[in-house]
């Protein structure tokens, strides 16, 4: 069978992205293994999230700060990055 | 009694998650692959970076069909639930106007949308159509083809009638559900029509009232059919909403590059919406 994925036009910028997340939902998995239950907790939102719940907010907002710096800013995204790891760093401490 | 846990129930899950991943999450991809490219077919791409994202950014088609779209899902929710919650309530629960009544409510959902779309194209037209025959001949000036007021209300009162069914059922259900003993109890303190229903009903219906409110948030944001079949966008742009745009910009256009950098924007910004409904509602559950 030849399994040509051409078509999906693969690049290393974008494979990478995707194998980031990948690890992200491994490492969530691995940590839920140790710490079963999710953590639940109630954050400054004051309403409960579990750990899950965190990275997905954590991502979506990276993904708005990001286009948030390319319609603002301009198109060097590694500012935006690091603010994204600061944001996910926040969600995850208080949220 | 202790819990059975079996692992190999996972194995249960396997056929959902090869779907899932073919149907969603390689298209997924494969539309964030193109997004940061540009392409002329056969399977020839070249590096564009963030510059379709910039494009769209600054784009005011973009936006102006952003704000029309969220125009148009807030009138629709603002019509369809309340709407939906009152015609449900007026429905009967017993005898056989029942399932008269689910039958009728039931048939405008099974209708194609693309048949939605030709029936209410015909219905509005002046010279045969009959709604837009009888108001311009009562005086009404009524065209839907050249006037973005008309369209509008055309593409609303269309959503509504093929939509505000799926409200009133799901209403319906979570009514039914309710026991008597919460009526009589009701009724012997003497609560009003307005107490029943704030108290009792309202509660009743909350959760399957928050399913209404998402899917028709989600449908209504991502119309594309009836208001393609019925004005095709147009007078001008008034009626073009993201995701016939978007249908421009991707097959008639050809530019997958800027569709796909597009389509990621709508799907975050859905996604964000989605989950801001469904944490508002849930939580508001929660708290009662």
């Amino acid at each position: 069978m030849n399994l040509d994925l051409s078509w999906m036009a693969w690049t290393w910028p974008t494979a990478a992205f995707f194998a980031t997340i990948l690890l992200l939902l491994c490492g969530m998995a691995a940590w839920e293994y140790a710490s079963p239950g999710g953590n639940p907790r109630v954050g400054i939102l004051r309403f409960e999230t579990t750990r899950g719940d965190r990275l997905f907010l954590s991502l979506l907002g990276s993904a708005f700060i990001h286009l948030a710096w390319l319609g603002l800013v301009g198109s060097n995204l590694w500012w935006a990055l690091a603010l994204s790891v600061v944001y996910a760093i926040g969600v995850f401490r208080y949220v | 009694m202790d819990k059975t846990w079996n692992n190999k129930a996972w194995f249960l899950v396997l056929p959902v998650l090869v779907l899932v991943a073919f149907t969603a999450v390689i298209p997924l991809m494969t539309v964030v692959n193109y997004s940061v490219q540009d392409t002329f077919g056969n399977n020839v791409f070249t590096w564009a970076g963030t510059e379709w994202f910039e494009e769209l950014l600054s784009s005011s088609r973009f936006w102006e069909a952003m704000v029309r779209n969220l125009i148009f899902s807030f009138i629709i929710l603002a019509i369809e639930v309340p709407l939906g919650i009152f015609i449900a309530l007026n429905m009967p629960k017993k005898g056989w106007g029942v399932p008269v009544c689910l039958v009728l409510m039931s048939l405008p959902l099974l209708i194609p949308w693309n048949v939605v779309g030709t029936i209410w194209q015909v219905f509005g037209r002046n010279d045969i159509g009959l709604l837009g025959y009888y108001l311009n001949a009562i005086g009404i000036d009524y065209n839907y083809v050249q006037d973005p007021f008309d369209a509008w209300v055309t593409i609303i009162i269309m959503d509504v009638w093929h939509w505000t069914s799926l409200v009133v059922l799901l209403c319906y259900a979570g009514l039914v559900s309710i026991p008597d003993a919460f009526y009589q109890a009701a009724k012997i303190d003497g609560a009003s029509r307005w107490a029943v229903f704030r108290y009792i009903q309202l509660p009743k219906m909350q959760r399957v009232l928050l399913i209404a409110v998402l899917l028709r948030f989600m449908d209504s944001f991502m119309i594309y059919t009836e208001p393609f079949v019925v004005t095709g966008g147009g007078p001008g742009n008034s009626t073009t909403f993201l995701s016939i745009d978007l249908v421009k910009t991707a097959l008639g256009q050809f530019d997958l590059g800027p569709a796909a950098a597009m389509s990621l924007v709508y799907f975050l910004i859905i996604l964000l919406l989605s989950w801001v409904f469904y944490t508002v509602m849930t939580n508001y559950d929660a708290e009662r």
